[in-house]
């Protein structure tokens, strides 16, 4: 039986405000020759997951424009969810250990789950790379566009993983990739679809002031004093030991508070590591926040971003890295590494600062606490530029505009 | 005001990225690069840039010249790049041999900074552009304002920036509106005076509004 998971029903209409009706009013019109147009989207899990979490949302705001999405899930076994996951990791260009059985397993769980779903609609989405292979079964009398949505980093993939999915997706019509960094040199249309974030989840939606106060009091915040603040799971990559040293250079000119939140470190070993040596480093500062957060708790999230003074990502290497989006949608000045996705989203002195060191970390962050004025005005643009460019609506209207593309 | 026999047809107007198998890592890259990029390429990384950031109001004017400074930082150059005004333009091929020109000076009085990295490549796309027209025109002017103010972002860029090129003329859809079917020659220069780089899509539609308004009165 194939899962047919949940969606969240908002309707367009709750954007409005946000938007503006001419916004939503240009989607209903784009929409109007895919009335009825059957999408079949594929994805590995229905809960949990970036992909998951997307198409939950997307898919109803789909539907009410008129199309017919519809949303299928693969189903494995934990060999193949232990394989997909080395793929996974192998893609981002750590090196893999691969016997030719894995290959097999892929391809045959590829086969059944393929088997099991009528996938007959106009447009075919196959996200990532667990169902890649759905491809091989592609009729090829029916007049369909088959898509493969990207939303990995390819730019330094492990050989024999890429090697064996790219004949897979040489064959689809397009691919998608969230960013150019992230694409591969392939002999069909790659086209640039942002990641993006929804201004009405818990994790992004507008606060009361009271509420944003209790939860920083909760942890033991000072709410009138100067907030720093990195959300980010512990990881090496996420480099919270370099803002650590950039808080304390700061701490020299300015009194201020350090929060780093993130989860991650109860179920990853790695990641308990380097929350054990954040707290080392951190000592006995009251001044530093070390939190961590479940993911099932966005709202706190959303509040201490909101709460924060200056929002840092400072990343030695990154995905998209769409925190930085959640913090530019709530106006905050944002000081992020130049790396990944990250200088698509802060265009260095208009929608944030970019840095390349603890050093410039540091300075740039001293640079927006002496001027206040800049740092707002930067948050400001960072909104607009969310607003313009990476909002769930923005994502929408790429896939209705493919799909125009497509049937031209 | 009399009704026009040629309405204005109001169109929206969605850009779909579609990522070139091409990329520079230094100015001399960039500048073998501007020589091979398609047209959709240079209109991307100009006139499509200038309306996904259309609310940077200070010093933002195309990629290559923000590429220049962020990743290469060299500000000369990028404020020659940001120069440009795609005003100025109704073909690509003269907006091409422009910024072929600027980079090329460059190379050769500064050949060891042409060959320097960048801390990020320069990654070429193109625009695929669809329309679709909006269910209303306008005949009149005071039709047209009513049309004006349920305009996207996008529409708005598409008939006040885009068209340039569409037009092959120095100037935009609504300014050619009211010179060839209202007979408005002042109301479209006025128009066409307002400065998409100072100004937001919001903040030039209010000018454009007023300035619709004032004739209205008039």
């Amino acid at each position: 039986m194939i899962a047919t998971p949940e969606t969240v029903p908002i309707s367009l209409d709750h954007y409005v405000p946000l938007l503006g009706a001419a916004e939503i009013e240009e989607l209903r019109t784009l929409a109007g020759p895919l009335e009825g147009c059957v999408v079949d989207m594929v994805n590995s899990t229905a809960v949990g997951g970036g992909v998951a979490e997307i198409l939950m949302r997307l898919l109803p705001l789909a539907r009410e424009l008129g199309l017919d999405a519809r949303w299928h899930v693969m189903e494995g076994g934990p060999e193949f969810y232990e394989i997909t996951k080395a793929f996974h990791n192998a893609l981002h260009g750590s090196v893999g250990n691969f016997r030719p059985s894995d290959f097999e397993i892929f391809l045959d769980y590829n086969r059944r789950n393929r088997a099991r779903m009528p996938l007959d609609g106009r447009f075919v989405v196959i996200h990532d790379p667990q169902p890649a292979a759905f491809i091989e079964t592609r009729p090829l009398a029916k007049k369909q566009t088959w898509i493969w949505r990207c939303h990995i980093d390819l730019s330094r993939p492990d050989p024999p993983v890429w090697n064996f999915l790219k004949p897979f997706v040489s064959r689809y019509d397009g691919a998608i990739f969230s960013s150019p960094e992230f694409s591969r040199q392939l002999p069909i249309p790659q086209y640039l679809f942002y990641p993006s974030i929804d201004p009405l989840s818990d994790k992004n939606r507008e606060l009361d002031a009271d509420y944003i106060e209790d939860v920083l009091v909760r942890f033991g915040i000072d709410p009138r004093r100067t907030i720093l603040t990195q959300v980010s799971r512990f990881d090496r990559l996420k480099d919270p030991l370099g803002v650590l040293r950039a808080y304390r250079i700061v701490k020299r000119y300015f009194d201020c508070q350090l929060v780093l939140a993130g989860g991650g470190a109860s179920d990853d070993p790695e990641g308990s590591a380097v929350l054990a040596e954040v707290r080392e480093a951190a000592g006995n500062d009251p001044d530093v926040f070390i939190l961590e957060l479940p993911p099932s708790d966005p709202l706190e999230v959303n509040a201490l971003q909101r709460g924060s003074t200056v929002v840092i990502q400072k990343s030695l290497r990154e995905g998209f890295g769409l925190t930085v989006a959640e913090a530019l949608w709530k106006k905050k000045p944002v000081v992020a590494s130049a790396v990944g996705g990250i200088p698509t989203q802060v265009i260095h002195k208009h929608t944030g600062l970019l840095a390349h060191s603890v050093e410039g970390t540091a300075y740039q962050i001293r640079f927006l606490l002496a001027h206040p004025d800049i740092a707002q005005r930067l948050g400001e643009q960072g909104h607009e530029h969310v607003r313009e460019n990476f909002l769930i609506t923005g994502n929408l209207k790429r896939y209705l505009t493919l799909f125009l593309h497509e049937d031209r | 005001m009399n009704a026009t026999a040629q309405p204005f047809q109001f169109v929206t107007a969605a850009y779909l990225t579609r990522i070139e198998n091409q990329r520079a890592m230094t100015i001399a890259e960039l500048l073998a690069s501007l020589g091979q990029a398609s047209d959709a390429a240079i209109f991307y990384h100009t006139f499509q840039t200038l309306g996904q950031h259309h609310f940077l109001t200070e010093g933002f004017s195309n990629d290559f010249a923000q590429w220049v400074l962020a990743s290469l930082n060299q500000p000369t150059l990028a404020e020659r790049l940001a120069n440009i005004d795609i005003r100025d333009y109704v073909s690509i091929a003269e907006l091409r041999a422009d910024l072929r020109h600027i980079v090329a000076e460059f190379c050769d009085s500064y050949p060891k900074q042409a060959d320097q990295s960048a801390f990020e490549p320069f990654y070429f796309c193109q625009t695929l552009e669809v329309t679709r027209p909006l269910p209303w025109d306008a005949k009149t002017l005071a039709g047209f304002r009513a049309g004006l103010e349920r305009l996207s972002h996008a529409s708005f860029y598409y008939h006040f920036v885009a068209s340039r090129l569409r037009l092959q003329l120095r100037t935009n859809d609504f300014s050619h509106w009211f010179e060839q079917s209202l007979g408005l020659p002042e109301l479209a220069t006025r128009a066409d005076r307002i400065d998409i780089y100072i100004n937001t899509i919001d903040t030039a539609r209010r000018e454009l509004i007023e300035l619709v308004d004032r004739e209205i009165i008039q």
